[in-house]
């Protein structure tokens, strides 16, 4: 199932811990509650940013991996950032 | 305003932190620093918020850069003797973080001057680098009349010592310290030397306490002092009550204009080491 989500950001281009910077930024300019799809690479991404944006108090709903090996991560504002 | 690649890349280390983040670092961008003296106590902390991103940054300073400056001063460097202090750093700055506005006062403060200086990029918060004692008055009584927040420290041998002023959340310098102490009964670093790192230390916990400041995070030093004695490593925080009777800040003060304790020093007395 595809969850549909309020932004999208793409951070296969950078790497740790600009990978988690620009995620955080991206959901500072949402609203809890609010869905972020962001698209990552294999590797220290997929291991670290769905930790940190824990971390940080969102809520991970979603992380499948794409057919070209990158995944895509959906993410729920939480309340205290 | 939003933050380019770059910046991100730049901040990464402060956008991380819970307290930061982006919107947090944009508020380090606009946020506005004076500080006065670029000496033992100015100089770290000119650099570190340079370093922070600190969007507009005033240096005020009537000296030319002595070689016995640079055993502590490290915005300053060798080839730097002879040169305007707030050259020298302006330079320093542009080096570390071309983002920075850089803006030099090239004076020493005054009654007459302190207040136009201040308000000149309308300045958040202020940052006491001085190493005498009518300056660090007329900071406090200029920072007090303007409204404005500023940390103050002093630094001596092997000792330091710093607070923070916040209009209507503490005492001010004078409400602890009254007036300042008869002429020569206090060393000044010149004569009592000064170890180069605590101006590294006070004027770096000053930098943080402008930075937490901007970015409304934790706990100031208001209403407390703050000591480090750096031969048994002891800090010590003191509580300071504020003082109804203050001659400046207090219910009926009498201060209700700046003066200067006593004319400005000759510019060939390097007595400055603050």
């Amino acid at each position: 199932m595809s969850i549909a989500a309020n932004g999208f950001i793409d951070i296969t281009d950078v790497t740790c811990p600009i990978t988690f910077v620009k995620t955080k930024v991206a959901l500072e300019d949402m609203e809890a509650g609010q869905i972020l799809e962001v698209h990552l690479n294999d590797g220290e991404p997929v291991q670290n940013v769905p930790r940190s944006l824990k971390d940080e108090g969102h809520k991970v709903l979603e992380l499948t991996q794409n057919e070209d090996g990158t995944y895509t991560l959906f993410v729920e504002k939480g309340d205290a950032s | 305003m939003s933050l380019t690649n770059e910046q991100l890349e730049r901040y990464s280390r402060h956008i991380i932190l819970e307290q930061v983040g982006g919107k947090g670092q944009e508020k380090i961008l606009s946020g506005k620093v004076l500080i006065i003296g670029t000496g033992g106590l100015g100089a770290p902390a000119a650099m570190y918020l340079a370093a922070a991103g600190v969007g507009t940054i005033g240096l005020v300073d009537f000296d030319v850069v002595d070689l016995s400056n640079l055993q502590r001063q490290i915005i300053h460097q060798t080839q730097d003797v002879g040169k305007a202090k707030v050259e020298s750093g302006r330079e320093t700055i542009a080096a570390m973080n071309p983002e920075v506005k850089v803006h030099t006062y090239n004076e020493q403060v005054t009654a007459a001057n302190i207040q136009d200086i201040i308000r000149d990029q309308d300045y958040d918060f202020i940052l006491d680098g001085t190493d005498n004692f009518p300056a660090k008055f007329l900071i406090n009584d200029a920072c007090v009349l303007l409204k404005k927040p500023f940390s103050h420290a002093g630094i001596i041998r092997f000792q330091g010592q710093t607070m923070t002023y916040v209009p209507g959340e503490g005492p001010c310098y004078r409400c602890v310290f009254k007036e300042p102490p008869p002429k020569d009964a206090v060393p000044t670093c010149r004569q009592a030397g000064v170890l180069g790192v605590m101006g590294g230390v006070l004027g770096t916990l000053q930098a943080t306490e402008a930075l937490k400041y901007i970015l409304g995070a934790g706990q100031l030093l208001t209403g407390q002092l703050l000591t480090y004695d750096a031969l048994t490593m002891a800090f010590r925080k003191v509580k300071l009550p504020a003082n109804e009777d203050c001659a400046v800040c207090g219910k009926q003060p009498a201060i209700t204009e700046l003066f200067d304790y006593e004319p400005p020093t000759c510019k060939l007395r390097n007595t400055r080491v603050g």
